[in-house]
């Protein structure tokens, strides 16, 4: 076997593991969202199929294959119909990039010589463009599905999840700059890399970029606290109302992958990637397990802060994203630059 | 592989692999919806294919104007986006160019930019042009 056709192969088993990974991740979250909101408001949620409920996305991935596809009379119906895989396949490309372990030995077999192969799809050099690029792009598959829908809620939900998207995305930008800054790399492998013991977490180096850039995910992924994309007691369900079957299981299957790379993303900028804290030269396995936990983690909150924060309105959002959120991180990119370029240590 | 025998320059091997992620995803897109349009049910009439307005009868079109805010809110991000892609070069070069003892006049260089941006968002802001309820 020469060496491209087991690159190809290495390839080929890393896209089908890290997707496979993400779907089942997401499909994971549908089912802890109930659960956990069950848990969290003293109830038991979907208990019935299979133990303590743990088949329920694969139910319900069944039910939504044999619901019929309805398509609105008054809707533009091409943009109807493939708004949901423009709103899904962006958010779902980004998660090529992210880094969820060191580099693993492959195994010296067929006459290839052994290698190291990174535990990531690929490890693009230009890896935070590539997903701030790439992310963006969902919001056209919001706006289209809401404005083809040629339904009034629908329309109003598409408008507001890309006023919100952008307007958030801003802040999301500069405070990754922040951290591009201090790490010297726009790799996300090398981000990782800059950080590698507990004390040199990005965390603790730029606690303002962390603080906005969570608050941030929550507004940019449409999630509670700033859901006003589909805040039920006005909107319906937003810009997918008129929606149903597998093309509203795609912009939910969307929604939820972009809040496992959001998550993801969080994980590698701020708490050390897959680094293990106090272990140096830690086995693959326990970091990818790191990493994974230091995930949840921020599944978890997500989840948590559903039940917590009330919701906001919608010109407190716009204030907070414009009038607090993006001149701080203006700020805070200024003095790390600062920093950075006169070679002061600030730690 | 010897990167000077590749046939492509070995930067852009690496998205080889994102071509094969965005085959399965779009596969997986596309397979699905095709799947759903097959195996789902195909009764219509005319109420369920209206509008839903919580069940009352649609009124009129929902092809209607929108709020001056929202275009004004997309401009000001196209704005400052672009701030931003300017200012990725930098932050991804600050620490080599500090290295090379030449930090401090490529930062006054981006720091006038971002001041020119700043001024530019402090007069939006003055004329409230980021008040959304007014």
């Amino acid at each position: 076997m020469n060496p491209l056709l087991r690159d190809i192969l290495v390839w080929l088993v890393k896209a089908g593991v890290v997707y496979g990974g993400l779907l089942g991740v997401a499909a994971g979250m549908t089912l802890a969202e109930r659960k956990v909101s069950a848990w969290m408001q003293y109830r038991h949620g979907p208990n019935r199929v299979g133990p303590w409920g743990l088949l329920q996305p694969i139910a319900d991935g069944v039910k939504f294959i044999f619901k019929e596809s309805l398509t609105p009379d008054g809707a533009n119906r091409w943009l109807f119909r493939f708004a949901p895989a423009i709103a899904a396949v962006p958010a779902m490309m980004t998660v090529a990039v992210i880094p969820f372990g060191p580099a693993v030995p492959l195994p010296d077999s067929w006459g290839v010589p052994a290698a190291f192969t990174n535990l990531s799809v690929t490890d693009l050099d230009i890896g935070l463009m590539y997903l701030l690029a790439i992310g963006g792009l969902s919001i056209y598959g919001v706006i289209l599905g809401g404005w083809a829908s040629n339904s009034k809620f629908s329309l109003l939900g598409g408008l507001r999840a890309s006023a919100q998207m952008i307007s958030y995305e801003l802040t999301l930008i500069l405070t990754i700059l922040a951290v591009v800054a201090l790490s010297g790399s726009l790799s996300l492998r090398g981000v990782v890399e800059a950080q590698p013991d507990f004390w040199e977490w990005n965390v603790f180096h730029q606690p303002l970029a962390f603080v906005l850039f969570s608050i941030a995910a929550f507004a940019e992924t449409n999630r509670h606290p700033f859901d006003f994309a589909e805040c039920e007691p006005e909107l319906v369900s937003g810009f997918h109302t008129e929606y149903s079957s597998m093309r509203f299981a795609l912009f939910a299957l969307g929604e939820y992958c972009a809040m496992v790379v959001m998550a993801s993303l969080w994980t590698t900028l701020f708490l050390g990637g897959y680094k293990v804290p106090f272990w140096e030269n830690a086995p693959w396995f326990v970091c990818v397990a790191a990493f994974c936990a230091k995930t949840s983690l921020f599944l978890f909150l997500y989840l948590w802060v559903r039940w917590t924060l009330p919701r906001f309105r919608f010109d407190q959002l716009m204030h907070l994203g414009w009038k607090v959120f993006l001149p701080l991180a203006l700020v805070n990119l200024f003095l790390t630059g600062a920093a950075v370029s006169y070679g002061v240590d600030l730690w | 592989m010897d990167p000077a025998q590749a046939a492509v320059p070995p930067m852009l091997i690496d998205y080889v692999p994102v071509l094969i992620l965005l085959g399965l995803i779009v596969g997986f897109a596309v397979f699905n919806m095709l799947l759903s349009d097959v195996m789902g049910g195909k009764r219509r009439s005319i109420a369920k294919g209206s509008a839903y307005e919580c069940g009352m009868e649609p009124q009129g079109s929902a092809r209607i104007r929108l709020s001056i805010h929202y275009y004004l809110v997309a401009v000001l991000f196209i704005l400052f986006d672009v701030e931003s892609i300017f200012l990725i070069p930098w932050a991804a070069t600050a620490k080599a160019f500090q290295a090379q003892q030449l930090g401090s006049i490529v930062f006054a260089e981006i720091a006038l930019f971002a001041l020119i941006l700043g001024v530019g968002l402090a007069f939006v802001w003055r004329k409230g042009g980021l008040d959304w309820d007014r």
